[in-house]
């Protein structure tokens, strides 16, 4: 009757070797990674790119940008992963099939990276919208009453000053990114919460397999959250503290 | 440029919003929507689950998260630990995840109980509306529980003293000052977990709680088209958000705030 706790208690099926599927989680888990990095780091530079033409482009950049942005953040993450998996293939190959090229066979990885960089595009946008406007525009004139060239005045007053501003917003935006990865199991990349659920229906311990899942996702969290406040302190040194 | 200044009729706007109409009618004319006429019903019922999934699950978890928030702002040890732990794996892992540890394991667990399976809420327990409901009311609990943390500790102590002078016992203070001034205190971030909770409700459509996103999918199953029914249920999508934002800006202009 008690089958479950012996299903629960199962650990063996967490071996790394195939028996086990503990290797298939950590493999899964890596996709996961892979993507929310790679996702990450498209995302910082459409948010740059963004975040610039918002500021100092023209009216109709920023209008087109403004659209940009509310619309990522009006609808579910879900349904713009599927149009954007299925609109980023299709275009894809309808621009190969332009060039006369074979159609690519487009991984999911790179497809995950490519819809996950541009949601966090646009939320990201926002929030270094937010810290490039927090440093006071006297010290940007003043470091150009020095002489500072337009580089150097990116390198050594507005990064350094926007970057306690930003460092909050974009640190929560990692974490979401590495949570939003999970909704590419809807479109079938084998990230892990996939493969978890391929494992339990295959062994059908279902709890062992999310519970193991769910505590390699939290580690994730709580490393980050290790490593996001040293990244905030070495942000905000010299500067005043909050409460 | 002040804000009052960019409106609407401003030239360039002109022309982006004749682009923006060209690119509706053209979508208008030149995709499919012959069937749409043929799902309007269910269409509709489906937007009535998702929003009646939206109230209740917000609702409730906002109810939890009172108790959560209290728990860690000033609770002893053993309530505020696990208060916070709870707080902490909720919003530490992918609520898909959750949802499916709730409706694949603990659904399948309980079809081991035959006590289970022979009482009255077996019927229940076997559809998957309730596992749907129960995530995402521990969703919401599990942010806003973190941001009513914030909100009681944040409530002056000069005024919990004073009501406390003027010989309240502990549970009326509560009842009368600490409680509604946390909640005036959260009342600003209600409005964006609302609309992440409303985008959070078709992750139920995957455990087959049949939402509008689950009456898209089906369409799109039965036209194998890719695109109209992906973009109308953004559009859907795009107008409860814009009603949602509306509807609490309306709310949030009721509830007198101080201008100090």
């Amino acid at each position: 009757m008690l089958d479950w706790i012996t299903g629960f208690a199962a650990w063996e099926l967490l071996a790394l070797e195939p028996p086990g599927w503990g290797g298939v989680l950590l493999r899964g888990l890596a996709v996961s990674l892979q993507v929310a990095v790679g996702g990450y780091i498209l995302g910082f530079l459409i948010g740059i790119c963004g975040a610039t033409g918002k500021l100092y482009g023209g009216p109709i950049l920023r209008d087109v940008l403004d659209v940009y942005t509310t619309l990522v953040r009006a609808v579910p993450e879900l349904v713009l992963i599927l149009l954007l998996y299925y609109a980023g293939t299709d275009a894809l190959n309808r621009f190969m099939a332009l060039i006369g090229a074979e159609p690519m066979n487009i991984s999911g990885l790179a497809a995950g990276i490519f819809v996950i960089g541009v949601v966090q595009g646009a939320y990201q946008t926002e929030v270094l919208r937010g810290a490039f406007m927090a440093v006071p525009f006297g010290q940007i004139e003043a470091a150009r009453a020095y002489g500072m060239s337009s580089l150097q005045v990116l390198r050594r007053i507005t990064l350094p000053g926007m970057l306690p501003h930003a460092v909050p917003g974009l640190a929560n935006l990692w974490l979401i990114a590495t949570k939003d990865t999970a909704l590419l199991a809807v479109v079938g990349v084998a990230e892990l919460t996939l493969v978890t659920r391929q494992a339990g229906g295959t062994t059908k311990s279902y709890f062992l397999f999310f519970f193991a899942a769910g505590v390699l996702y939290l580690t994730v969290t709580l490393v980050s959250n290790v490593a996001i406040r040293r990244i905030e302190r070495h942000a905000r040194r010299g500067m005043p503290a909050v409460r | 440029m002040g804000p009052e200044l960019r409106s609407w009729k401003e030239p360039h706007r002109l022309v982006l919003i004749a682009i923006g109409i060209g690119i509706i009618v053209f979508a208008a004319v030149n995709m499919r929507w012959d069937w749409l006429p043929r799902y309007s019903g269910r269409l509709v019922e489906g937007v009535g689950t998702t929003l009646w999934l939206l109230f209740l699950t917000s609702a409730l978890g906002f109810l939890l998260a009172v108790p959560l928030g209290l728990a860690q702002a000033a609770g002893p040890f053993w309530l505020s630990g696990p208060a916070r732990a709870f707080c902490t794996v909720i919003r530490g892992t992918p609520l898909l995840l959750q949802l499916w540890m709730l409706y694949y394991g603990l659904g399948s667990l309980f079809a081991y109980w035959p006590e289970i399976r022979e009482s009255w809420a077996w019927p229940y327990l076997r559809s998957a509306w309730p596992y749907g409901v129960l995530a995402l009311t521990l969703s919401f609990a599990g942010y806003e529980g973190e941001v009513m943390r914030g909100a009681f500790a944040g409530v002056p102590k000069g005024e919990l003293e004073a009501a406390r002078a003027y010989g309240m016992s502990p549970l009326t203070a509560f009842r009368r000052i600490w409680l509604p001034r946390a909640i005036h205190r959260a009342l600003p971030t209600l409005a964006g977990e609302t609309v992440l909770q409303l985008k959070a409700t078709p992750l139920v459509a995957t455990i087959t709680v049949v939402d509008v996103y689950a009456i898209i999918s089906r369409v799109r199953q039965d036209t194998y088209l890719t695109y109209e029914p992906l973009l109308l249920l953004a559009l859907i999508y795009m107008m409860l958000t814009g009603v949602l934002v509306l509807a609490f800006r309306w709310l949030e202009a009721k509830v007198p705030v101080k201008s100090s």
